[in-house]
């Protein structure tokens, strides 16, 4: 028997004969193509073309569609082509394929590249308009919720806010204190290393007092509560509401702002100032620990410098903007979640479009917090 | 290759023990699939039809037992002969479980790309051209999964496993949550397409007009074994219990009076 696949063209008067011999099967396509490729040019200087099928083993649909393109090639350009000694156990797959790509439609053309970049950009400024109405709604939803739990204390989910306090605040402790703690220790290293020049070392503590107070405590904390946090508040509720959880929920006639998105919202906002506190303390005592060990400053003089340095004001700075921040972050979340579609890919972009755009909103405002503190004086 | 191409049987398994924790689903059980025929499968909800179908495909490890597919002993996922045989089967799942990333067209194409080198404009045609023989228009060739309805999932999950042309075919209650008239046209299509393409079909179903029209064989899971296996009018003067209440109780008697 045949292992291997042929295809014979013998040229018979003005006609030409083509056997295909051997299996005709998919395991041997990249033989079989080559093969159909290279009668090509016998086929289109005949006038009939006969395709003997006696010598074919095997064949599988995707061998039997190569003969098949093989014939429709010929009979388009005007040639009679036809398959004889088709034996039975193939006649049915052969009718099956007769049948098939008959009207394919012609693919799309590709636009021009240049109008395709414009209409995305066009289309990124119109979702640009979108984000922010979508923004607006989730904000006033959850302030409708809020005011329902002020006039009804007992609709409030408060297990489901404790679970998501322990989430996001408790389980948060560790990775915020280790990741403060080294960059209050970078700060002060590099404070301590650049000051030494002009003898002001011991203004590295006002320096690592006020950036982390004001500054870098709440905003490191908010973006690791965004890419820790809000990233798992959106794959959650993406997953719901694409296994329809979330229809389940309204049709059951609970809203699901107050069941799903308060308690995690709520839990942000109670957990962030609390993170960011714990974090600023933590870059303190990495700030502090540089200094013992390598700006040789004892823990009572730093201690001593760090009062008369900083201010509660510093701290209420830094601490105040830690709620917005956690609103932003979990407004965002959410909505991006709930904006998930039905693929396992929209669920990753939303994922992502999330933690990028908390983290970026979350900068700006602080931006923001930075002129408006500034401009009163704080 | 063609050894194996004569045997008798195409699936046979022997002494099959499957559990989970304390509870053993599949209890010594024995079963052969004959070559070109299309097995029915019932069994009651929750009773082990799945897991023996998941089983014989590797996907789930067994605690004793032989199984070969095509005369190739089957060991796990990670086994080196069931990755070389699972060219030769095709799957369709109970969800369809098609690539939610990726279009209708590319999703048949998926197995092909894989597994042979071929020219794209070649993969597009035998995608194309398989697309409409599970009876799909040309046109939805480029929509995503998730803008497909429930029985055109269960087409193009059909013409992906059969993008290779594999000699079996497992199907997972391939017309359930379709309509009398979708799950009739998908059981001809089961029919039409087994008897063009010559292939084994192991199919797990509850739908009673499936296993009368699609089905040459349908073999009976309760407690673990096979309890009854022949033709549909051998299982239905069965005296098991379980087999009796099956194809005798009110429901599939309301559904087919004739079988009385």
């Amino acid at each position: 028997m045949n292992s291997e696949p042929l295809l014979l063209a013998t040229p018979s008067g003005e006609g030409l004969e083509l056997r295909p011999e051997g299996p005709w099967i998919s395991a041997n396509v990249s033989k079989l193509e080559a093969l159909s490729q290279s009668v090509g040019k016998d086929v289109a200087r005949s006038k009939a073309v006969t395709l003997d099928m006696a010598g074919v083993s095997e064949l599988d649909t995707l061998g039997a569609w190569l003969l098949e393109k093989l014939l429709r090639g010929a009979t388009s350009s005007g040639r009679s082509a036809e398959f004889v000694g088709v034996a039975d156990n193939f006649g049915g797959l052969m009718d099956e394929v007769r049948q098939v790509n008959r009207n394919v439609p012609a693919p799309a053309s590709l636009p021009n590249p240049v109008l395709l970049r414009l209409s995305d950009l066009g289309k990124a400024t119109i979702g640009a308009r979108e984000d922010i109405t979508i923004f607006l709604q989730m904000l006033g939803a959850l302030f409708m919720a809020v005011v329902g739990v002020l006039r009804k204390p007992r609709s409030l989910r408060l297990t489901s806010l404790v679970y998501q306090l322990y989430r996001i605040g408790w389980q948060a402790i560790p990775i915020v204190v280790l990741i403060t703690f080294l960059i209050g220790a970078i700060i002060a290293q590099q404070g301590f290393f650049h000051f030494r020049r002009f003898g002001a070392e011991s203004y590295t503590v006002d320096m690592v007092g006020i950036l982390v107070l004001r500054e870098l405590g709440v905003l490191i904390v908010a973006i690791m509560v965004a890419g820790r946090s809000g990233s798992a508040y959106t794959a959650e509720l993406g997953s719901m509401k694409m296994r329809e959880e979330i229809d389940a929920l309204s049709t059951m006639g609970l809203d699901p702002i107050n069941v799903l998105i308060l308690p995690r919202v709520a839990a942000l906002v109670i957990a962030l100032p609390i993170l960011a506190f714990i974090g600023s303390i933590a870059a303190l005592y990495g700030g502090g620990l540089v200094a013992q060990f390598y700006g040789d400053m004892g823990p009572a003089i730093y201690i001593a410098r760090l009062r008369e340095a900083i201010s509660v004001t510093h701290f209420e700075v830094g601490i105040l903007k830690a709620p917005f921040m956690a609103l932003v972050i979990g407004i965002v979340a959410c909505s991006e979640g709930l904006r998930v579609k039905g693929s396992a890919e929209s669920l990753g972009r939303q994922t992502t479009t999330s933690v990028v755009k908390s983290i970026f909103l979350v900068i700006v405002l602080d931006g923001l917090f930075a002129i408006f503190f500034a401009s009163i004086g704080m | 290759m063609m050894p194996q191409a004569q045997q008798e049987f195409a699936i046979r398994v022997r002494d099959l023990i499957v559990g989970f924790g304390r509870q053993a689903v599949l209890d010594h059980l024995l079963l052969d699939v004959r070559r070109g025929e299309v097995l029915g499968l019932v069994g009651a909800s929750g009773g082990g039809k799945s897991v023996l179908m998941r089983t014989i495909i590797g996907l789930i490890p067994r605690q004793g037992g032989t199984i070969e597919v095509m005369g190739q002993p089957i060991g796990g996922t990670h086994d080196r002969t069931t990755q070389g045989a699972a060219a030769k089967w095709g799957i369709l799942f109970q969800q369809g479980a098609l690539f939610s990333s990726l279009t209708v067209r590319q999703n048949v194409q998926f197995p092909l790309r894989e597994n042979l080198v071929l020219s794209q404009e070649l993969m597009d045609e035998v995608a194309t051209a398989k697309l409409e023989m599970v009876g799909l228009r040309a046109q939805d060739r480029d929509k995503y999964p998730a803008e497909l309805s429930g029985g055109m999932t269960k087409r193009v999950a059909l013409a992906r496993a059969l993008a290779l042309d594999p000699p079996i075919l497992f199907l997972d209650e391939p017309t359930s949550g379709l309509d009398p008239i979708a799950a009739g046209d998908f059981d001809a299509l089961i029919k039409t397409l087994q008897k063009t393409l010559g292939l084994t079909v192991f199919m797990v179903t509850h739908d009673l007009a499936s296993l009368t029209t699609v089905c040459d064989r349908v073999a009976a899971l309760a407690d673990g074994k096979i309890v009854a296996i022949g033709l549909m009018r051998e299982l239905l003067q069965s005296e098991h219990p379980w087999v009796r209440a099956y194809f005798h109780g009110k429901r599939s008697q309301m559904l087919q009076p004739q079988m009385r």
